[in-house]
């Protein structure tokens, strides 16, 4: 690493980027190897030692304490204290410091807003003023570009670019290329723990793919036009809040039919899970309806639903997909267990769930020692195709797939991918929703683009890329009429923002939420930080 | 992770016009208008004497039973109407205390002028006094949770840590004949406990719940068992504790019912009040209380900034074990001599006094006082021969901790990272 | 009985990363042969009859190198378990001997001058230890003394087996209030309260016990069953709030144990529960119809009844209910992974509440065992002892599992039998029993302990319960 450098570290999820960058900061300790720093070996035995020797970082999952304000954040760990050994806090001059240097890179926040109260991006730049106030040399930042919308993200790389110029060396973690091209000075690529490559800016995207991944990956998935049949999933109206009361889906109506895959692309954290999970009758619906072949189903149990022939593939497999510490068998029967053949009343039967499990391992190459062994020791791609198999395992109408990638090997999406096309060619209405955009548009019939809990629009998958990017950011053909200005107006604004939410601050809950169901489709939307909430991962 | 499947469970209702302080409000509004009725005609005409003395005699606020029992009633009825008719948040907590304060007055009115003749009145002094002696080992034990809790330890042994201490402090205290260096010893035993407690499920990552019930078992049986073979036969040589007189504090001590309540105690006394207000400063006003609170919120985010969040945790869990250990002595090195399982469950009213006093200094403060008052209640009552079964008002702390963590009167909030073992990496 | 394998139970192999929840703690395969082996050869327990040889519940598998491997994986796992289980008991009987040892003055004393006299103060210790561990002995399985007379023909055979039948009488409520604590354990909530949970069921038990005139056989049931309905309904309330509000259960459940107990002090003083003319705090005897009768006739000294035989089939009935029944997959995938039963369309706040009502029905029976059996005929403060809190030292030294926590529960009942002996016999307190069990358990949670003393290699630990704790 030269001083004043961009150094990006690309690789698919799960190379070993994250824990390079753990074992530098002291997190974890490496079992042999050295890293050193200014020529001298540096031996982190913990992340003290790291940040004595000038190096930051911003995680991949924000390290903010949610209860405490910004400012009592930024000086954890390096507290200004009076009183020499009883050490009273001064919280004046914490303040002071964190006025001073957000001034000086541009970074605005208000100390005293409560971090759990800000909208994802704030909380990040919190992150970044924490590295900063402690006079880094060298800044991580882990993956920060997964959050955010193209806006945040251009504002992020603009930050790199400035605290670049102030002489700070930046190590950049991506899997996403086009980023890496635009702000990195080199390239490292690591695959499976070992550094494949370094490349320059300059090279090719599909040179950097094939990299990262080790071959020449075949992109887009082989598939005959679709033949949409009768509507089989109708949303209308549909408004759902998250747990902190806040809306999260703002009037969605939505249409899928037999034989057809709709995909819904979107910035994490837009209202996509939130509606999912109200369709599967995981979260109540405070308004509209949605409709399974004809029937209302909203209200309905979760249970009732699957019954009814929708299968689900959760968004986060760890947390709601699987009970790791039950067998391979028992995860295949998870949500069948009390039906002939598996069980009867009260009465469980072991053979009969063994002998399923026997029938669908090979059927969707599940690579596990046994059919007893547990989920949890099972690699991703193997989980993600155990939840697969047990969706796709009794007859449905629609199929629910939420991020059916996410952390799989390139193998297995494939497979994976395979059978969601298989399962449309059957008939079956499929809803998948991907943050890749890549994904979405290789599988999709129809693309709808979720922004602030509203469908902004709904396009083939033929469409630029960049035109869905636009959509992605809430900018639609109706707000464009402002030209160019819009995009810098949401940067600027979208700062204004951050002081308004400062302010806002525990004074008007209710208002917030309100103000942002109104705004949403606007272009001022980005002002009232309600839906943004993508730290769905951070308040859990 | 416990909160997420509530928040799925409990359906959201949106509270609308429903919020929590208008059903708390409709609540005591309710329980106002009963205690008017229901007290304001069960009361006699005798008059309610609130003597501010330790007897019958001298100054006493007088009021007629049942016109007592009536307007204190409805002025708990008035506060529940003014939270029902939506006054700002603020003015929540303050309602709230005048509501329960009034149906209690209205109670008292009731209790006193009902009792038998020429024990109508209730003697302040003797109340007030006796709520912060029964709430002595209550403040220790809470504070002790609140130590642990805050970085992140739950705290169930705060039991085993009293009884240790109350055990050690009568032993050596006995033995060296010195009430100081019995409250040393008393402050280890509490430690020994805590240090035991710390290993485990730092160290060995057991369960805290699980080691915490475990603790206490084995405190109780150590204690018991040495008890036995030493304390009881040889009552003389290992169990006179020496004590610790009241020091009245010059001046303060003149105070009307305070003064010979609060002012005239021992060392236990001030020593409970100061480490209140020393631990409530340094928790939220210091660096160490920073630290602290930022590892039982989320020890990862500290141990990125250079916090050792477990040297932390091993030194605030020892804190604790002290603490209640000294709590333990206020026992022993004041009032009794050491007898087997002596705390008899007052550890889980100090950690309910914790959980109701929603982990603070201060609240748990209150808490405490609040369940000693009830306590103290229950023995005046029993004196004047009181129709109310004093098993029903042993059973408030309980109740009212159980409505507590139901959400009845206002949610609780645990450090984010309470009862987490911390693991690297 | 021999079918004490889960052939559908979780593999070993726990994955340290995934810790989550409650089930984490639920151990594994073929634990109940296991925890057999591992009490067969504790010290106090040489006379207990393991359900099923090592191997026996492999009989069921198929699948051949798949399966010889998973044995292998198994005994290598159980004789862990094992040596860590017998390594806790003795760690535990060391330590209490020291206890034994300076709480004696006069041995103390030889240890004074130890230095000049060493044997003064080694035989004088090893005597007073002696005498109290053979004592235990004697009270809990067997009085060699008792043998040779009844062989010589001078005694008779009833104090053969009084020391058996005095440590079953004290197993049965415990397996009960272990299988309660347990039960829940699988179904992600820790229960601490079996304590309050048996208090009511005592007093419903004894209540219909006094107070419905019934025939015979009907008496004994109704009175069992009211027991086990009282404590249902003291399970039910944490269940119901832990579903409606997320109040959690270990505090509800605490603060529901001081509040049965205060309201078991009023009841027994109520006009026609307490027993006229006695001045302390008794309740009426509860009629001899609905008493549980005597296993080996009516001899004082023989005073094990029929709770043994329905705590055995409780544990049978829990065994099945968690295996082989599609509640017990509810209640297994609940306590695992939350989320994903939810997700999966299982109901977690009507499994929480359902899983909270057996747990305190089976509690309740444990409490009614207390007043209906031998042990008392009539209500009073103590009552129930403490086989709540004992409940919970079980069911985690039976590692969560059925008849894991019966064997466990035997341990316990033959310390409590010898440790009544130890204390007539020896004068040393019965306390020291409570420390022995607080310390087996200690040891049994840090299993990495353990092997630290005894410097045995670091093998993968068979951690106990780990993550239960989900914050307050």
């Amino acid at each position: 690493m030269e001083p004043g450098e961009i150094h990006a570290l690309l690789g698919e999820n799960g190379a070993g980027k994250s824990t390079l960058m753990n074992v530098l900061y002291g997190l974890l300790q490496p079992d042999e190897g050295e890293v050193l720093v200014d020529g001298r070996p540096l031996k982190a035995k913990g992340p003290g030692d790291a940040i004595a020797a000038g190096i930051g970082m911003v995680h991949q999952h924000f390290m903010l304490v949610p209860v405490f304000t910004v400012a009592e954040n930024v000086m954890l760990g390096a507290e200004q204290v009076r009183g020499g050994i009883l050490g009273v806090l001064d919280r004046r001059r914490a303040r002071r410091q964190v006025t001073e240097v957000s001034t000086r890179y541009n970074l605005r926040v208000d100390p005293d807003a409560v971090v759990e109260d800000l909208p994802v991006g704030v909380q990040q730049r919190v992150e970044i003023l924490k590295a900063l106030t402690r006079d880094v040399d060298l800044l991580i930042l882990d993956e920060p570009t997964a959050v955010l919308t193209p806006q945040e993200t251009e504002e992020l790389l603009g930050i790199m670019g400035s605290l670049k110029e102030s002489g700070k060396s930046i190590v950049f973690i991506t899997h996403k290329l086009k980023e890496v091209k635009a702000i990195a000075d080199r390239i490292t690529v690591i695959r499976r723990g070992r550094t494949v490559g370094t490349a320059s800016p300059s090279a090719s995207e599909d040179e950097l793919a094939a990299l990262m991944v080790g071959r020449t990956v075949n992109l887009t998935v082989q598939k005959a036009a679709a033949a949409p049949g009768d509507p089989v999933l109708e949303v209308e109206g549909l408004v759902i809040d998250d747990e902190r009361s806040v809306r999260a889906v703002d009037g969605v109506d939505l249409t899928v039919r037999a034989g057809e895959v709709l995909g819904i692309a979107g910035v994490q954290g837009n209202g996509q899970t939130e509606l999912i999970e109200a369709l599967m009758g995981l979260r109540p619906v405070l308004h509209g309806t949605v409709s399974l072949a004809g029937q209302r189903i909203d209200g309905w149990p979760t249970k009732r639903v699957l019954r009814a022939g929708v299968g689900y593939v959760p968004e986060d497999r760890s947390v709601d997909g699987l009970v790791k510490e039950f067998s391979v068998a028992e995860n295949l029967v998870l949500d069948v267990y009390d039906r002939p053949p598996f069980g009867s009343g009260l009465v469980l039967r072991p053979d009969a769930i063994s002998a399923s499990a026997r029938e669908r391992i090979p059927e969707f190459d599940v690579r596990t020692p046994s059919a007893e062994a547990a989920v949890g020791t099972l690699s991703g791609g193997n989980q993600q195709k155990v939840i697969i198999a047990r969706e796709m395992s009794r007859p449905l109408k629609l199929f629910v797939a939420a991020q059916p990638t996410r952390g799989v090997d390139v193998g297995s999406i494939e497979f994976i991918h395979r059978r969601i096309i298989h399962e449309r060619d059957i008939g079956t209405a499929v809803l998948l929703v991907s943050s890749e955009l890549d994904e979405v548009i290789g599988l999709a019939d129809r693309i709808a683009v979720m922004y602030r809990g509203r469908i902004l629009g709904i396009v083939g998958p033929e469409t630029p890329r960049e035109e869905i990017g636009l959509l992605m950011a809430g900018i639609t053909d109706a707000t464009k009429t402002d030209g160019t200005q819009t995009g810098t107006a949401e940067t600027g604004a979208a700062q204004a923002g951050t002081a308004e939410t400062g302010a806002a601050d525990g004074t008007a809950e209710t208002g917030t939420a309100e103000g942002g169901a109104g705004s949403a489709a606007t272009p001022d939307g980005p002002v009232t930080p309600a839906p943004d909430v993508a730290g769905s991962e951070e308040t859990r | 992770m416990s909160t997420m499947t509530v928040e799925e469970l409990a359906v959201t209702v949106r509270p609308g016009f429903w919020t929590r302080d208008r059903r708390v409000g409709a609540g005591a509004v309710l329980l106002g208008l009963v205690a008017a009725v229901l007290f304001g005609s069960l009361a006699t005409g005798e008059d309610a004497r609130f003597t501010l003395s330790e007897d019958a005699g001298g100054a006493a606020l007088t009021i007629d039973g049942t016109v007592g029992a009536i307007l204190f009633g409805m002025v708990a009825a008035a506060a529940g109407a003014a939270l029902l008719a939506g006054l700002p948040k603020r003015w929540f907590v303050p309602l709230l205390g005048v509501a329960v304060v009034g149906v209690v007055l209205s109670f008292l009115c009731w209790q006193v002028s009902a009792a038998p003749t020429g024990q109508n009145f209730m003697p302040l002094v003797n109340i007030v006094r006796g709520t912060f002696i029964l709430a002595l080992p209550l403040i220790f034990g809470a504070l002790a949770g609140v130590l642990c809790e805050r970085s992140g330890v739950v705290n169930v042994a705060i039991e085993g840590q009293l009884l240790m201490g109350a055990f050690a402090g009568a032993l050596v205290g006995t033995i060296a004949a010195n009430v100081w260096v019995g409250l040393i010893a008393a402050a280890l035993g509490g430690a020994l406990i805590s240090l035991l407690l710390a290993i485990f499920t730092i160290r060995y990552l057991v369960d805290q719940v699980v080691m915490g019930i475990v603790l206490n078992l084995f405190a109780v049986g150590l204690t018991g068992f040495l008890y036995e073979r030493l304390m009881q036969p040889e009552a003389a040589k290992y169990n006179q504790p020496p004590r610790f007189e009241a020091w009245p504090i010059p001046v303060l001590s003149d105070i009307p019912v305070l003064g010979p309540a609060l002012f005239r105690g021992n060392i236990f006394l001030y020593l409970a009040l100061i480490l209140v207000v020393v631990i409530h400063v340094a928790l939220f006003r210091t660096r160490w209380g920073l630290r602290t609170r930022s590892v039982g919120e989320h020890p990862t985010a500290a141990d990125t900034l250079g916090v050792k969040v477990l040297a932390l945790r091993y030194r605030n869990v020892l804190l604790a074990g002290m603490v209640a250990g000294v709590g333990g002595a206020s026992y022993t090195l004041a009032l009794y001599t050491f007898s087997k399982n002596m705390i008899g469950g007052k550890g889980f009213i100090a950690l309910a006094a914790l959980i109701f006093g929603r982990w603070s200094p201060t609240g748990a403060l209150l808490a405490a006082l609040f369940f000693g008052f009830a306590d103290q209640l229950g023995t005046y009552l029993g004196a004047i021969d009181s129709s109310i079964p004093s098993e029903f008002l042993a059973m408030l702390p309980y109740l009212a901790t159980l409505l507590a963590v139901a959400g009845l009167v206002g949610k609780v909030r645990a450090p984010a990272a309470d009862g987490k073992p911390y693991i690297k990496g | 009985m021999t079918d004490v394998n889960e052939s559908g139970s979780p593999s070993p192999e726990k994955s340290p990363v995934g810790q989550r929840s409650g089930a984490e703690a639920v151990a594994t395969v073929g634990e109940a042969e296991r925890s057999a082996a591992g009490s067969a050869s504790g010290p106090a327990e040489s006379g207990g009859t393991p359900p099923g040889g090592p191997g026996a519940g492999l009989t069921d598998r198929d699948g051949g190198g798949q399966q010889l491997l998973r044995m292998f994986v198994q005994n290598l796992w159980s004789a862990n378990t094992v040596t860590v289980t017998v390594l806790a008991i003795v760690l535990a009987t060391l330590i209490g001997a020291v206890l034994i040892i300076v709480s004696d003055p006069d041995v103390l004393a030889t240890w004074g001058y130890f230095t000049a006299q060493p044997s003064d103060a080694l035989n004088a210790s090893w005597a007073v230890v002696s005498e109290a561990y053979a004592n235990l002995f004697k009270g809990a399985v067997v009085d060699p003394a008792a043998v040779q007379a009844w062989a010589d023909g001078t005694g008779e055979w009833q104090p053969v087996f009084a020391p058996i039948s005095e440590t079953l009488t004290y197993t049965a409520p415990l397996v009960f209030t272990g299988l309660a604590v347990s039960l829940a354990f699988r179904g992600g909530l820790f229960n601490i309260g079996a304590q309050g949970q048996a208090t009511i069921g005592v007093i419903l038990a004894a209540l219909a016990g006094f107070l419905l005139p019934l025939p015979p056989v009907v008496h004994l049931i109704v009175a069992v069953l009211a027991g086990a309905l009282g404590g249902a309904i003291w399970g039910f309330v944490p269940g119901f709030l832990k579903a409606r509000t997320g109040a959690h259960e270990v505090i509800t459940t605490i603060m529901l144990n001081y509040v049965s107990f205060s309201f078991l002090a009023w009841i027994i003083v109520q006009n026609g529960v307490h027993e006229p003319g006695r001045p302390e705090a008794i309740s009426r005897p509860v009629d001899g119809s609905a008493q549980l009768p005597q296993l080996l006739g009516s001899d004082l000294r023989l005073r094990v009844h029929l709770g043994i035989v329905l705590a055995v089939a409780a544990t049978w009935a829990v065994h099945w209910l968690l295996n082989r029944s599609t509640f017990g997959f509810e209640l297994r995938a609940v306590g695992a992974n939350p989320d994903a039963a939810r997700t999966a369309g299982i109901s977690v706040g009507r499994t929480y509440v359902l899983v909270m009502v057996i747990a305190g029905a089976l509690s309740g029976l444990g409490g009614a065992n207390m007043v209906l059996g031998t042990t008392a005929t009539a209500l009073t403060p103590l009552v129930v002892a403490q086989i709540g809190f004992d409940g919970i030292l079980v069911a985690l030294l039976g590692r969560v599992k059925p008849w894991g926590v019966a064997l466990a529960a035997l341990l316990f009942g033959a310390l409590q039998a010898g440790g009544n002996r130890m204390q007539s016999y020896a004068s040393i307190s019965l306390e020291l029993v409570t420390v022995l069990q607080a310390l087996i358990v200690i040891f049994i949670a840090a299993p990495a302990l353990v092997k630290a003393i005894f410097g045995l290699r670091a093998a993968r630990a068979a951690r106990l319960s780990t993550s239960m704790a989900k914050g307050w």
